[in-house]
This record gives C-alpha cells, sequence and structure tokens, in this order.
C-alpha cells in the first residue's frame, strides 16, 4: 500500500524464508503507512513467519524489512521499540497478575516508573479491565486474556502494531469489540496495524489488504480496489480467484474463512 | 492523537529490563515456596545421611585449604553448596524451556534490548535466587553445627556468585538444545548426576587418584563444577583459589557465549527450532 503522502510505517523488500525445501516466503515486497491493514491468507500462507521476520525471532535469507525507518537487519533495537506485538500464541505469564504482566513488559521496554503507573492505568481502563487488575492471568476467560496482551502492546504506544491472528479462539462479541477497538486506535493514534487474519469479514473492514498464498504475495490493495481488479462479486471471490484454487478446494477454502 | 513511541537506549533502559526480569523471577519463585523447599532438602539429606553413613568410610587427609583433620561432614559442604548452585542452574534451564512452550520466550526475544543482555539479565536473575538457597543451605549448616568458619560465610559471597553464574550459564546453554520439557529428565541424567559425581564435591581428586579411577580423576580435574566446589571451599576459608577462579571464569564466558550465539536467529540453533 504505497502512499507517498504519508511516511512509510513498514517496508519489506524482496524478503525470502525457506525451511528446507519449503519456501515459505517468496520475495515478499509491501510498504505500509498509518492505517489497518489485514494481511489475509489461508493456514500455512507464510504470515507468521513474516510475523516472526518482522519481530526478529528469523532472519529472512533473502531481503530487508524497514520499521519507522529502522531496518530490523542492522537496528533491531530500535526498530523493536517501535513496535508492539500480540502474538497468536498467547504469551501472558498466567501465574503473574494483570498488573505485574503489564509492568514487567513496560520495564523491559525500559519505560520509567512513572509512565508506567499512568500508562498501565490508561490501558487498563480503557479496555474495561481494570477491575481485574489484580487477578492472577490464569482466572481470566480468553478473551479478556487477548485483551490483556493488546493492553501489553499499546503500553510503549508503538507505531506499528502487529497482530497475529489475535481473534483465534475468540466468541464473536470479543472479536467484534477486539477489532473495533484497534480501528479505532488506529485513528486516534495514527499508527499502522498488520493484522494476519484467514477471515474475510476482518479483512473487509481494513484500509488495505495484502493477500498472501503459499509465501507469495498475491495483491495488495483496498478491498474495493481488489474486488473491482479481479471482476469479482466479493473480497472472498476474489479472494479464491487470486489463489487459484479449484473447485474441489473452494468448499474446503470457504469453510476456513 | 497520542504520541507514539520514539526508541529508547542506553544504560538506564537495560537496567529497568534486568530489574524486571529479576523481580518476575523471584515473584514465581515466591510463589513456589515448594522450591526452597526441596533445593534445601537434597543437601540436607546428604549432609545428615550420606555424611553421616560415609563418616569412616571416606577418611580426608589435609589437604588446602584444611590445616587440621577435619569430619567428612564439613568436606562435603562446600560440595552441597555447589549442588544447590548446579540444581539452580538447571531450574533456570527448565524455566527457559517452559517459558518457551508458553510463548514467554517469544516476548523476551522481541523486547529492545540486545539479546545477549536479555540473556545476560536471566542469568543474573537466576543466579541471585540460587545464591540466596546457598546461603539458606549455608545457615541450615550452622544449626547443624557442621563446622564451617563464620568469617567464610562472607568471604564465599563472590565465589558462590561466580559458580552460580557459570552454572547458571550451563542452564541458558542447555536451553538451547533442550526443546520440550520433557526431554529434560535427559538433562538431569546426562549433565546433573555426571558433574556432581565426577568432582571434589564428595571426595578429593587425590582419593580418586590412589582408588586407581584414573579415568574419573582425570574428568573430575577438568569438570568446571570441580572447580566452581573449590573456589567456595578455598573462599570459606578466606583463601583464594587462582586455577579455580580461572578456569570457573573461561567455563562462565564459553558458556554464555554459546548460549548467546544459540540463541542468534541467524547463527544459532534457535533458527533451526520450527516454522512459523
Amino acid at each position: 500500500m504505497n502512499k507517498s503522502v504519508t511516511p512509510a510505517i513498514l517496508s519489506v523488500s524482496r524478503v525470502s524464508k525457506s525451511y528446507g525445501d519449503v519456501r515459505a516466503l517468496d520475495a515478499v515486497s509491501f510498504t505500509l503507512a498509518s492505517g489497518f491493514y489485514a494481511l489475509l491468507g489461508p493456514n500455512g500462507a507464510g504470515k507468521s513467519t513474516l510475523f516472526q521476520i518482522l519481530t526478529g525471532l528469523f532472519v529472512p535469507d533473502q531481503g530487508e524489512a524497514v520499521v519507522a525507518g529502522y531496518n530490523l537487519r542492522t537496528d533491531l533495537v530500535r526498530a523493536l521499540a517501535c513496535m508492539g506485538v500480540v502474538f497468536q500464541q498467547p504469551s501472558l505469564d498466567l501465574d503473574l497478575t494483570v498488573q505485574a504482566n503489564l509492568n514487567f513488559y513496560a520495564r523491559l521496554h525500559g519505560l520509567p516508573v512513572a509512565e508506567i503507573r499512568t500508562r498501565t492505568a490508561v490501558e487498563l481502563e480503557k479496555m474495561g479491565l481494570s477491575e481485574v487488575a489484580g487477578k492472577r492471568c490464569r482466572a481470566l476467560s480468553g478473551g479478556n486474556r487477548r485483551k490483556v496482551e493488546l493492553a501489553r502492546a499499546l503500553l510503549t504506544r508503538p507505531r506499528l502494531l502487529l497482530m497475529d491472528e489475535a481473534t483465534v479462539g475468540l466468541d464473536p462479541a470479543s472479536r467484534e469489540m477486539l477489532l473495533a477497538y484497534v480501528h479505532q486506535l488506529c485513528r486516534e493514534r495514527g499508527m499502522g496495524v498488520l493484522w494476519a487474519t484467514h477471515l474475510i469479514d476482518e479483512a473487509e473492514r481494513a484500509d488495505g489488504v495484502v493477500v498472501l498464498h503459499k509465501g507469495k504475495l498475491l495483491a495488495l490493495g483496498t478491498p474495493a480496489e481488489l474486488v473491482q481488479a479481479s471482476g469479482q462479486a466479493s473480497l472472498l471471490a476474489t479472494f479464491l480467484q487470486l489463489s487459484g484454487q479449484p473447485a474441489a478446494e473452494t468448499g474446503a477454502t470457504l469453510k476456513a474463512i | 492523537m497520542s504520541a507514539l513511541s520514539v526508541p529508547r537506549s542506553g544504560w538506564g533502559t537495560r537496567l529497568r529490563a534486568l530489574y524486571a526480569i529479576s523481580l518476575r523471577e523471584t515473584i514465581k519463585f515466591w510463589h513456589q515456596r515448594g522450591r526452597l523447599l526441596s533445593a534445601l532438602v537434597r543437601p540436607v539429606l546428604w549432609l545428615l545421611v550420606f555424611a553421616a553413613g560415609f563418616q569412616n568410610v571416606f577418611g580426608v587427609s589435609i589437604i588446602p585449604p584444611y590445616e587440621t583433620y577435619i569430619e567428612y561432614q564439613v568436606y562435603i559442604a562446600p560440595g552441597l553448596v555447589g549442588m544447590v548452585l548446579l540444581f539452580n542452574g538447571m531450574q533456570s534451564s527448565l524455566a527457559m524451556v517452559y517459558d518457551r512452550e508458553m510463548g514467554l520466550m517469544r516476548l523476551l526475544l522481541t523486547a529492545p534490548q540486545p539479546r545477549w543482555f536479555l540473556l545476560f539479565s536471566k542469568l543474573v536473575a537466576g543466579t541471585l535466587l540460587s545464591v540466596l538457597q546457598a546461603y539458606a543451605f549455608l545457615f541450615l549448616c550452622l544449626l547443624f553445627r557442621v563446622g564451617l568458619p563464620l568469617s567464610g560465610y562472607l568471604y564465599a559471597l563472590p565465589a558462590m556468585l561466580l559458580g552460580g553464574m557459570m552454572l547458571g550459564a550451563l542452564g541458558l546453554l542447555l536451553s538451547v538444545y533442550v526443546k520440550q520439557l520433557e526431554n529434560f529428565a535427559g538433562t538431569m541424567n546426562f549433565v546433573i548426576f555426571p558433574m556432581f559425581f565426577m568432582s571434589t564435591a564428595l571426595y578429593p581428586l587425590w582419593k580418586l587418584e590412589e582408588s586407581g579411577a584414573t579415568a574419573v580423576y582425570w574428568l573430575a580435574r577438568i569438570n568446571p563444577f570441580t572447580h566452581a566446589v573449590e573456589l567456595i571451599r578455598f573462599a570459606l576459608y578466606g583463601q583464594f583459589n587462582g586455577v579455580a577462579c580461572a578456569v570457573v571464569l573461561v567455563a562462565l564466558l564459553v558458556f554464555f557465549m554459546l548460549a548467546v550465539w544459540g540463541y542468534d536467529p541467524q547463527r544459532g540453533m534457535v533458527k533451526k527450532s520450527g516454522r512459523g
């Protein structure tokens, strides 16, 4: 999504990654400015691999990624300081309280004590978690745990928020709440969000969609642009056309989506 | 619009990260009070049961740092302090593997701090808890009237810190290769027991040589745990063992650098840990 008027928050250039003979990412390139972007693709598309590269957990075999002007290869620490991440796999310390989890993260990111106090209070209140701040995370519902992870990721006021299938396992109400809140944050804070999903309805509401399939970037644009360019009636039909899935596979894909 | 993040750097942010990791380890330790109990029961059993039973079997002659004949309990006390540090070092390995399984490792490794510093912070946090437990054991030694010099309790502090860090670094290194909690039993069999038994924790080196166990003697001589125990033994008597200190220091550096290398996604073993 190239927006020449706004500076790039994330720039991915010809990034490739293989696991043995399996090509997980194949020369993927795109640029994002502020806004809500869906990274759309079925399971195995390479979304999580891309996220692991963007968070410095994996190094790409080829290519570069730049976050807020910092190259991940040469300036990983500064790049990570500009990012907030909600991983697909839960990453809360269930034995610690909600407040302790947030404090741990904020200190890990080097926030001073006074800022930790105010920011945790603000984020907890916004997420409706103030009342459970003293509870151990083990006692929280799945939805609330996700909210805590999001509150935690927002503590550092990230320029780029990475959400890796963050709504998996949530009930429809919690999913809707999370999605709406992140959209609102995008507008209020002017940050970029890359929201990995295989759910079409989440992608339909995005400012932009990056379609990934079998490690390749198939398309990027606004949902309307993608639908128009494909000549299909919906984003779902567009996605199926782009991924070139034969009729026999369409049923299975529809189920997944 | 809220102000967005500006990258923070410098030692102030690093110290906050170190504090965060140490505090988390301490809170978790506090929640698991049974850990302290089990850390103490093991060496106390050795001290009271094993040492009592083998008092007359293992005669110990006058060897440095001792200036007179000593009871066997007195001889094995530094070895048992080493045992506390060794088990805690491996416990930190177990905690790293647990954190990896629970997804917490990602959180740690994606913090905006140099990776070596994050691992160093884990090492420091684990070592502080190890030394705390070692002191709890030394306090029990006092209660059981094991004749260790009181001043030695203070002199032993730097030796225990160094030994604890070396064994903690070994734990970090092992956590690179131990992929699942279930594999931890193997660590016990292949690391903890050989390190402990092939050392001077229970018997002096000359005993091994005299008994004709040449291979064990040489293994014990090159075992860094032997040198950690000897460093503590000498320190308890206000003496400095330069060779032991050098070996422990070198082993600490080697283990730690290999662990950092192992956690480097570009070069180490972590990159082979499966698909995302």
